[in-house]
């Protein structure tokens, strides 16, 4: 299994390039990841996104669709596109430290 | 490693439930992945962007063998049966029922989402012409009518998928 290094710690990944160990993530982890993704700097509004879909999780065990992580956390459609470029959920879930979703909406 | 698709341009081209909405979960997961993509409604599927029509789009229960009863796994539903009226009424409700439990929104929604994710939307001419449309008659996500030459244009460099 691939590691590497984000914000001065060695961490696990997955076949994804996702975070294995949820509990490894923290904000300079995010920032790190985001980087990685082309978003030089997160607002709040990515924060917003971020802090939803790992709220979600928890409590789901999967991440949000997109339908309803646009109608939950208050960012529409088009911002969320604006914030993630290049594929919002994907994208926002690795930031977050989650697996890649599952979900085909 | 193979080339990433970039762009997919999605042609619907029939008319009922089952037929209009693979056209709109590939342009919505193409654009979740960040592919560029856009829709092209021709003939029937046109249906799916009028806004008369767009809210009552019905499963087809005749001519469909695959169709069955009471679930989709069930006993296969004969075509005779498929003609008793409010049969088409019931496999709609039923679908939308089951759509709506893994979060795949009704057309109107849909269509709004995946605009408003950057996927341009199109009317096919000819059929515009044959049913005496207008630009009035589309829902506002329409960005424009065009011909099967300004199709090809459009999709320079994109894979074309006809559904």
């Amino acid at each position: 299994m691939a590691s590497k290094e984000y914000a001065g710690k060695m961490l696990e990944l997955d076949a994804d390039g996702n975070l294995v160990n949820l509990n490894e993530w923290n904000e300079e982890v995010a920032k790190a990841l985001a980087v990685e993704e082309g978003i030089e700097s997160l607002n709040d509004r990515h924060w917003a996104v971020i802090n939803y879909m790992r709220k979600e999780f928890t409590e789901k065990g999967d991440a949000p669709s997109i339908r309803k992580l646009t109608k939950e956390s208050g960012v529409d459609t088009k911002e969320l596109y604006a914030l993630f470029p290049k594929g919002p959920a994907k994208k926002a879930a690795r930031i977050a430290g989650l697996p890649k979703p599952k979900g085909c909406i | 490693m193979a080339e990433q698709i970039k762009k997919v341009s999605i042609v619907v081209s029939r008319g009922s439930l089952e037929g209009v909405y693979p056209g709109l979960i590939m342009a919505n997961g193409a654009r979740m992945e960040g592919i560029d993509a856009q829709l092209f409604f021709t003939f029937f599927g046109l249906h799916a962007v009028v806004e008369k029509k767009m809210d009552k789009l019905k499963v087809a229960t005749v001519g469909n063998p695959a169709m069955c009863v009471p679930d989709a796994m069930g006993p296969g539903l004969p075509t005779w049966m498929g003609a008793i009226p409010g049969m088409s009424w019931f496999a709609t409700w039923m679908m939308k029922k089951e759509m709506e439990k893994i979060d795949i929104p009704p057309v109107r929604e849909f269509l709004e989402m995946i605009h408003d994710a950057g996927c341009e939307i199109y009317g096919c001419k000819a059929t515009v012409d044959m049913f005496h449309l207008t630009q009035k008659d589309f829902c506002p996500q329409v960005d424009g009518v065009i011909t099967v030459g300004e199709f090809y244009e459009k999709s320079t460099g994109a894979q074309i998928i006809f559904t």
